[in-house]
């Protein structure tokens, strides 16, 4: 890592040439120096969508015959219905969004109800519960992949939408679990007091007090979650090996571009579809996206 | 419902008789008192217990059996999968390209992501958050479906051979993904792109915490924008570097979606990262060696978690060190 400060060198010395001698007029011209730079590089950076989104609207000779113009001669529609109707890419849509929201659901519940005990509660067996969330953080999906498949299999859920969301959202997510325990461990004690002094009992402080109290550790939650189940490959990959109507967009998607190999026109317009949900939601909640992201790393 | 009014019960009549109670409660009692603890941990215990637990232990016992995919189950041939894989090319082969994947990948991650993170939260920078949203953009997308739309994007005929021919940048097309010189290289530069704006993110998060005095006291000083980064920021953010590190090495370890559909670990395996040879002995093989592919698994896990203990006791180092 000795070469970070190497390489930031030439991207912010210019700026700080032209804005140090002249005091007046000197930051304004680094301001739009670097605005330019940035505006081209983020040009280069999303230039992949819009290549994209022009490629599911052309023609195949036009896809790779017409060099860098990303302007198709008239809009091929049907590379959408083709997509959407004849290889299945409506099907693949109903279970992506089948298994999304079951994962998110489990996840939220799961890690809300054990968030706030691990959080506010003392109890024997506490300390052996975070270790094992700790040794298992970082464990890698290609690891645990084989044996999943096989309890699945073992549980007749092979090949089932509850199979994928049980293998998606029932184990790991330790940092959703963490992130309701901070929260949750945040809050004053009183709360639960006063709830008990009317005589409620801890499922129902639980569902009535915490949980609405508990709303921004929720939406960040059900954002990494919907991230996390929404672009998951090699589980449903590997569960729905024997069952195509089970695919999901991601799978889909691959297994389009194996049986159908040359319909690149089709193929872009099915990435399209795979990905406009994805988008949508991030461009409609950007900020909530970033900050999720952003805080659960503090965390 | 009936036992859950027990727990109000000592803090209730006195706070003396709390006190003289609390101390000592048994084992046995404080199990009894909190029930309602285990029944909120019951889906963990059951989830987590069955496919992250369970899994992590299961995959030891697989390792020592030779289980051909088909059948129902394996027989035990002590350590013999470990030592085939000790000579087996083909798992030496994807080990290094995944060492290679994160040597080149992780630099280039946190740098760059380093790099435009220090641009943005510059006072030079004009509209950060329209510049901050189009490079997060790709972090969101699916890595299955980004490694598909690449193979078209770096086909021979596609845009960017196209523009590198048009510039004399290069002088004829090359297929990028499926060439066997360039196709690890593609990847690392595919997943670069893609994840390269949450690692900004994080940094963006790590220099807020910089108080701004510090900067504007130090330009009081004449200190040059450069100055300013060696001795002010980059020493205040030595901690931050050990953690994005550590999260974006593991990030690494899990190339499979991007790597499988963009080159398929190929030509001739010479994209294949660790994932990909355990995917391939497990499910796509003729003979699918289940056995021998968790005993690539455990080496795989072992090796992500010495490297995450390794960095983090990396971090512990840094912390104790500062205070």
């Amino acid at each position: 890592m000795t070469t970070t400060p190497l390489a930031v060198a030439p991207g912010t010395s210019p700026a700080a040439a032209a804005g140090r001698p002249s005091r007046r007029g000197g930051p304004r011209r680094s301001r739009v120096l670097t605005g330019c730079v940035l505006a081209v590089f983020c040009a280069i950076w999303v230039y992949p969508f819009v290549w994209l989104l022009s490629a599911s609207l052309k023609t195949p000779g036009e896809i790779f015959g017409k060099g860098l113009s990303l302007l198709p001669d008239r809009l091929v529609w049907e590379n959408y219905a083709r997509a959407w109707n004849e290889v299945g890419f409506s099907d693949y849509m109903l279970n992506s969004v089948l298994i999304t929201v079951g994962t998110v659901l489990l996840v939220v519940v799961r890690s809300a109800l054990a968030g706030y005990v691990l959080g506010r509660a003392d109890f024997p067996g506490k300390k052996g519960i975070m270790a094992v969330f700790l040794i298992t953080f970082f464990l890698p999906e290609g690891y645990t992949i084989i044996p999943i498949t096989q309890l699945t299999d073992q549980l007749g859920l092979l090949n089932t939408h509850l199979g994928v969301i049980l293998g998606l959202g029932a184990g790991g997510q330790v940092a959703a679990t963490l992130l309701y325990a901070g929260y949750f461990r945040s809050l004053p004690k009183e709360l639960e007091e006063c709830a008990r002094v009317d005589g409620a009992g801890p499922l129902t402080i639980f569902f009535t007090v915490m949980l609405p109290l508990a709303v921004p550790v929720t939406a960040t939650v059900v954002i990494l979650q919907f991230l996390n189940a929404w672009n998951a490959y090699l589980l449903p990959l590997v569960f729905t090996l024997s069952q195509p109507d089970l695919r999901t967009l991601a799978v889909g998607m691959t297994a389009f571009s194996g049986e159908y190999g040359t319909d690149y026109t089709g193929l872009a317009a099915a990435a399209v579809i795979s990905l406009a949900p994805v988008l949508a939601v991030f461009v409609a909640l950007q900020r909530q996206f970033v900050d999720s992201i952003a805080g659960a790393v503090k965390q | 419902m009936t036992t859950a009014p027990t727990p109000a019960v000592p803090a209730g009549p006195s706070a003396a008789d709390a006190v003289v109670r609390r101390p000592a409660p048994s084992f046995w009692v404080r199990l009894r008192r909190s029930w309602w603890i285990y029944l909120f941990l019951l889906p963990t215990f059951l989830g987590y217990g069955a496919y992250t637990v369970y899994p992590l232990l299961a995959s030891w016992w697989y390792a020592l059996l030779d289980w051909p995919g088909f059948a129902l189950r394996g027989t035990f041939v002590g350590l013999d999968n470990f030592r085939m894989l000790l000579t087996d090319d083909l798992f030496w082969n994807a080990f290094a390209n995944s060492m290679l994947f994160l040597v080149i990948a992780v630099p280039l991650r946190v740098g760059g992501a380093l790099l435009l993170a220090l641009v943005l939260n510059s006072r030079f920078a004009p509209m950060r958050s329209l510049f901050r949203t189009l490079i997060f953009l790709p972090v969101v997308t699916t890595s299955a479906i980004v490694g598909v739309v690449f193979t078209l994007i770096l086909d021979a005929g596609g845009p960017v051979n196209t523009a590198l021919v048009s510039m004399a940048l290069l002088e004829s097309p090359v297929n990028f993904a499926a060439n066997s010189g360039t196709s690890l290289v593609t990847v690392v530069a595919v997943w670069v792109w893609k994840w390269l704006g949450i690692t900004m993110i994080y940094w963006l998060a790590a220099l807020q915490t910089i108080p701004p005095e510090i900067g504007e006291a130090a330009r009081m000083d004449r200190a040059s924008v450069w100055q300013e980064f060696r001795h002010i920021t980059l020493p205040m953010l030595v901690p931050f570097l050990v953690i994005i590190t550590l999260i974006d090495v593991i990030s690494a370890l899990n190339v499979f979606d991007l790597a499988v559909t963009l080159t398929g670990g190929g030509p001739a395996f010479s994209s294949e990262v660790m994932e990909i040879f355990i995917y391939r002995t497990a499910f796509q093989a003729t003979v699918p060696e289940l056995g021998y592919a968790s005993a690539a698994a455990v080496l795989f896990g072992l090796m992500t978690m010495a490297l995450a203990l390794a960095q983090g006791l990396g971090v512990r180092a840094v912390r104790r060190r500062q205070s």
